[in-house]
C-alpha cells in the first residue's frame, strides 16, 4: 500500500518535471520570475543578517565612561578600574587621571587659555570601560552597577549609536518581513496562474480522465507536483541569484571594512537558510497550485 | 444489469431529450440502441455513465441505483463500466499502451499486473505490435479499437458504446461489431449506440429503438 502511494507520487513528481522541461521557455520565464521574487526578499535577510552581525565590528562604540566623585583620590580611582577590569562582563579599562584628563583637554582644541586660568584641576579621574564582547547586549545591566557604586559620579554610555543601529536593523527585519509576505503572495499568484494556464491547456486530458474514472485527487496530484516544482526550481534559482549578488559584493565590502580597519566579510545564506528558501518556495508553488485547482478541476465536467 | 424506469432527462433550456423510457438489459446481454440523430441515444448512454443525471425516473446499474451515487463515489463508479466514445477520446501525448493502461493506473493496479492486461487487451483487439506507437500514427479503426481496449481492459461487467463506427467505412464497422461480439460472448453487457440500421441488422442482436426520446420499439426484452 505504502509502495504503491510512493510510486505515485514519484511519478507525479517525475511527470511534473518532465512538463516543465518540455515547456522550455514559458517554465523558464515562469522559474525566473519566482526566482526573483523570491531571491528580493531572502538578499534582505542576509543584507540585515550580515548588518547584525557587523554591530560588533564596531565594539568601541559599546565602550562607556565612568566619572569619578572629585574627592576620590588616585589610588583609590586605580583600584576601582582594576577591579571593574576583573569583572567578567568587561574586556578591559583604562584609568584616566585628571592630570591626564587636562592634558588631553590641553592637546585637543583651543582650551589652553582658558584652562590657564584654573588654579585647580577642575576634572575628575575617569575609567573608560570596555565590556566583553559576548556581553553587548547587557551593557544597560552593567552600567546602572557600575552607576550604583559610591565612587561613581556619573556614567556615561557611549552606546547611543549602536541602540540606533539596531532600531534601523528592527525596521529593516519589519520591512523584511512585510516583504517576504507581499512576495510569497506573488509567488502563490504566479505559479497559481501558471497552473491555472496549464489546466486550460490540458482540458481535453482532464476530461478523459474523468471519463475513465479517475478521481479527483489523481487528476489534481500532477498540478500539484507541478507548482511544487516550479517553486522548489524558483527557490534554487533564486539562492543561485543571492550566491551570485554575494560574489559581485564581496570585494566592494572587503575593501570598505579594510578602510575601516574593521575584521569583516559577508556570510551568505546559512545551511538552515538555504532549507527554508528552498521549502518555503516548494511550500508556496504547492499552495499556488492547490487553490488554483481547488474549484477549476471540479468545475470541468465531461459533456 | 442496466435498468431505466420511466425515466425522463430535460436539459437546462427545456429540451426534453428522454420522455419516460423504461428498459431492462440483462446480464450478458447485447443489444444496440437505434434511431435518427436526436432521438436520446447518446443522453441515455450518459445516463448510464452518470455523465448526466436524469430529471424524474430512476437508473440502475448493476443494480445500483446511480441516484444515489453521489459526486465523490462517480469516479468509483465509472471504474467499473467501459466506454466507448465515436470520437476515440484517446490522449495523443501518449503512446497506445498509456491509453489503454490509464483505467488500470486510477485504479491503482499494479505495474505488472497492468502491463499483462494491457497486452491482452491490445492482443484482443490485435494492436499488439503498436503498443509503443503514438495513437496519431494509426489508423481511426485502429483507434477506436485502441479505445475499446482501454473500455475493457479494466475487465468491465458493463461497456457501452455511443456510435463506436461513426467515422468507419463499412468493412471497418463490421470489424468492430464483431469484436464487440466476441466480447459478449465472455460475457460481457454491451449497449451500443449506432444508428447504422444496414450495419447492424444481419447480427440480429436484440435492438432497441428510440425517437423523439420515446422507446418506439424494442426486440427483445
Amino acid at each position: 500500500m505504502i509502495a504503491r502511494w510512493l510510486r505515485l507520487h514519484l511519478e507525479n513528481l517525475v511527470g511534473a518535471l518532465g512538463r516543465i522541461g518540455n515547456s522550455a521557455l514559458g517554465a523558464v520565464l515562469n522559474v525566473l520570475v519566482v526566482a526573483i521574487a523570491l531571491a528580493l526578499p531572502a538578499s534582505m535577510r542576509v543584507l540585515i543578517a550580515n548588518a547584525d552581525g557587523m554591530a560588533p565590528a564596531f565594539e568601541n562604540a559599546a565602550d562607556f565612561t565612568v566619572y569619578l566623585k572629585l574627592d576620590v583620590d588616585e589610588d583609590r580611582g586605580r583600584d576601582l578600574g582594576a577591579a571593574i577590569e576583573a569583572r567578567e562582563d568587561v574586556e578591559s579599562t583604562r584609568f584616566v587621571s585628571n592630570i591626564e584628563g587636562l592634558a588631553e583637554l590641553r592637546a585637543r582644541a583651543g582650551f589652553g587659555g582658558a584652562l590657564d586660568a584654573l588654579t585647580e584641576n577642575p576634572l575628575p579621574h575617569v575609567i573608560k570601560v570596555r565590556p566583553a564582547a559576548d556581553a553587548i547586549g547587557a551593557i544597560a545591566a552593567l552600567a546602572d552597577e557600575l552607576q550604583a557604586l559610591e565612587e561613581t559620579e556619573l556614567v556615561q554610555l557611549d552606546r547611543l549609536w549602536v541602540e540606533r543601529l539596531e532600531a534601523i536593523l528592527g525596521l529593516g527585519g519589519r520591512i523584511v518581513d512585510i516583504v517576504t509576505v507581499l512576495l510569497g503572495a506573488a509567488v502563490i499568484l504566479v505559479i497559481g496562474n501558471t497552473i491555472r494556464l496549464e489546466i486550460n491547456n490540458r482540458r481535453t486530458e482532464i476530461e478523459v480522465l474523468k471519463l475513465v474514472g479517475a478521481t479527483d485527487g489523481f487528476i489534481r496530484r500532477p498540478f500539484l507536483y507541478m507548482g511544487l516544482c516550479l517553486g522548489a526550481l524558483g527557490a534554487l534559482a533564486a539562492a543561485a541569484l543571492l550566491a551570485a549578488g554575494l560574489l559581485l559584493l564581496a570585494r566592494p565590502v572587503g575593501s570598505l571594512a579594510a578602510l575601516y580597519a574593521a575584521d569583516f566579510s559577508l556570510s551568505g545564506l546559512t545551511l538552515e537558510g538555504h532549507a527554508v528558501l528552498v521549502g518555503g518556495g516548494s511550500l508556496l508553488g504547492w499552495a499556488g497550485a492547490w487553490i488554483a485547482t481547488a474549484r477549476r478541476l471540479r468545475a470541468i465536467e465531461p459533456a | 444489469m442496466i435498468r431505466f424506469e420511466n425515466v425522463q432527462k430535460r436539459y437546462p433550456g427545456g429540451r426534453e431529450a428522454l420522455a419516460g423510457v423504461s428498459f431492462r438489459l440483462e446480464r450478458g446481454e447485447m443489444a444496440f440502441l437505434t434511431g435518427p440523430s436526436g432521438a436520446g441515444k447518446s443522453t441515455l448512454l450518459k445516463l448510464v455513465a452518470l455523465i448526466e443525471r436524469p430529471t424524474r425516473g430512476t437508473v440502475l446499474v448493476n443494480q445500483q441505483n446511480t441516484s444515489r451515487i453521489g459526486r465523490r463515489r462517480v469516479p468509483y463508479f465509472r471504474q467499473r463500466i467501459g466506454v466507448v466514445f465515436q470520437d476515440h477520446k484517446l490522449l495523443y501525448d501518449r503512446t497506445v499502451f498509456d491509453n489503454v493502461a490509464l483505467p488500470l493506473v486510477i485504479a491503482g493496479m499494479r505495474p505488472r499486473e497492468t502491463g499483462r492486461r494491457v497486452r491482452a487487451a491490445l492482443d484482443q483487439v490485435g494492436l499488439l505490435d503498436r503498443e509503443s506507437h503514438r495513437p496519431i500514427t494509426l489508423s481511426t479503426g485502429e483507434q477506436q479499437r485502441v479505445g475499446i481496449a482501454r473500455a475493457v481492459a479494466g475487465r468491465p461487467e458493463v461497456v457501452i458504446a455511443d456510435e463506436p463506427t461513426g467515422n468507419l467505412d463499412p468493412g471497418l464497422s463490421f470489424e468492430i461489431m464483431r469484436l464487440f461480439e466476441r466480447f459478449n460472448e465472455v460475457g460481457v453487457t454491451l449497449l451500443i449506440a449506432t444508428h447504422d440500421l444496414d450495419l447492424i441488422g444481419p447480427l440480429g442482436h436484440r435492438r432497441i429503438e428510440l425517437a423523439g426520446g420515446r422507446l418506439t420499439a424494442d426486440s427483445g426484452g
